[in-house]
């Protein structure tokens, strides 16, 4: 059912990828759609657009949530990170390049996804196993079946980091 | 999505002003407000952004107990180390839920509010007394796999959605209400309500009330429990069946019992009698046994559902098992031990 009601821009200040972005935005539409239709970071895909897909997982002042699911207005003055500010200097993210290494995609339509809830999932702190690491990755999807190189390919980050860490203490 | 007028609140009385007008839906994590935007099933006329209110603490209370505000994502009080030590069958409830990504959104006052996943409730192109008052229920002679078999009525058989409320009416949590006429605390059994003839209510808040706070009254289950959830699949999924279970064994014997149960009925299931029949009994195989079948004594299938009474009689023996012997489910790797 169509409705007559104007536009009613509301001006929203995030922070995305590192660049301050002063944009106006009506109250009813995702962070998800800005993202893609305003600043055209297509990076973040929309799977179901219901929260139950995990394609559109960003980090939000460093926490990782489904901006499918969240009212753009309501994160006025935010940090967000996709999967286009992941690389820096052309390096790419520890976990982008073992996603490469361990082959952990087949259509890689729920890749960026995967990738920045992985982050999510290292700066939160709770993995130590592979359980624990397919258990806090359950919230995405992945239709083609690439869960084993996935977990693989996180649980290397992982145990690079504990390494990392172990030989500066 | 419907067009709505979106007030950003500055203070719980500026929430509780905005929140007076008619068809007025407060936004805290959107985990399940945006989603039923998206199907048409909320439609307000105003929406007030509460995430900038003050309510984002754990604090002591007096009795030693904890006050979690609303706003406290359900990932950060499933990993308080207060609440992983002191609560841990609360902890359990909330890691079995949802994703990592739904947890760090979700809000306590929030997931108290999150509607029913009934499929037809979710369908606004067929009847449903919850979404429509008057319209019929879709679920009774339809599929109804995922319904209820406690508390049903003629009008609604659907299912509260929530772990972390199962864990929260075990643990008798009291709910922290503010409303134009003031405020007021519930015990948390009398926060959710059954169907009965009105299915449009889920709880009993009034208008224009804000949930500011859920308070645990000290407690010391911390070994014998257990959240026992079986689903359809191995994480993020409803529960088809949960069950929250703590007990207290002094002697050899069963000094206090708490169980509750999820996605059997219109609220989190609690028994007090069979509580109470519990106390004094042996834990083993025949007390939990017989305790299961009184729970169960008036539940009623809808034909797909019809497993779930076999399956929550089995759920409550073996969740009153792993709490006896405190084992408690394991919410990562989900093996039974």
């Amino acid at each position: 059912m169509s409705e007559s009601f104007t536009p009613v821009g509301m001006p929203l200040t995030i922070t995305i990828n590192g660049v301050r972005r002063s944009l106006s935005v009506d109250p009813w539409v995702t962070l998800l759609d800005v993202l893609r239709e305003q600043l055209e970071l297509t990076g973040t895909k929309k799977g179901c657009d219901q929260g139950q897909c995990g394609a559109c997982t960003v980090l939000v002042d460093g926490k990782r949530l489904n901006a499918c699911l969240i009212l753009a207005v309501s994160k006025d003055g935010a940090e967000i990170t996709t999967i286009e500010g992941l690389a820096h200097g052309g390096e790419l993210h520890p976990l982008q390049a073992s996603f490469v290494e361990r082959d952990a995609f087949q259509c890689g339509y729920c890749t960026p996804g995967q990738i920045c809830s992985a982050v999510g999932l290292l700066a939160e702190g709770h993995a130590h196993s592979r359980a624990e690491i397919r258990e806090q990755m359950s919230g995405n999807i992945c239709r083609c079946g690439a869960y084993t190189n996935i977990a693989d390919a996180i649980e290397d980050v992982l145990h690079e980091g504990n390494i990392a860490r172990e030989a500066a203490e | 999505m419907n067009r709505f007028e979106y007030i950003r609140a500055d203070s719980v009385a500026h929430a509780i002003q905005a929140l007076a007008a008619p068809n007025s839906q407060a936004l805290a994590g959107g985990t399940n407000l945006v989603d039923l935007l998206k199907y048409d099933v909320a439609r307000p006329a105003r929406v007030v952004d509460i995430n900038h209110l003050p309510l984002r603490s754990i604090e002591e209370t007096p009795d030693g107990g904890l006050k979690i505000g609303a706003l406290v994502s359900n990932s950060d009080l499933a990993w308080d180390p207060r609440i992983v030590k002191r609560f841990p069958l609360l902890a359990s409830a909330i890691l079995a839920g949802a994703s990592a990504q739904l947890r760090n959104a979700a809000t306590t006052g929030g997931n108290l509010l999150q509607r029913t996943r009934c499929y037809y409730f979710y369908d606004p192109s067929t009847p449903c007394n919850k979404r429509q008052p008057g319209s019929g229920c879709s679920a009774i002679d339809g599929i109804n796999r995922i319904h209820a078999i406690l508390g049903t009525s003629d009008h609604c058989i659907a299912v509260h959605p929530s772990d972390m409320c199962v864990a929260l009416a075990a643990l008798d949590a009291i709910v922290h209400l503010e409303g134009p006429d003031g405020r007021r605390k519930l015990p948390f059994g009398d926060f959710h309500r059954l169907p009965e003839d009105r299915p449009q209510h889920d709880n009993t808040m009034q208008q224009g009330e804000l949930i500011t706070a859920v308070e645990l009254p000290r407690s010391d289950f911390t070994e014998s429990y257990t959240y026992l959830k079986v689903r359809d699949r191995l994480s993020y999924a409803f529960a088809l069946v949960s069950v929250a279970a703590a007990l207290r064994i002094d002697a050899g014997a069963i000094a206090e019992a708490r169980l509750a149960l999820g996605g059997v009925a219109h609220k989190p299931w609690r028994d007090r009698k069979v509580e109470d029949w519990l106390r004094g009994k042996v834990p083993d195989e025949s007390t939990f046994a017989e305790c299961a079948g009184s729970v169960l004594r008036h539940a009623k299938g809808h034909g797909q559902n019809d497993f779930k009474i076999e399956l929550a009689r089995r759920t409550i023996v073996r969740a009153l098992r792993q709490a006896a012997a405190c084992m408690p489910q394991d919410q990562a790797d989900k093996v039974v031990r």
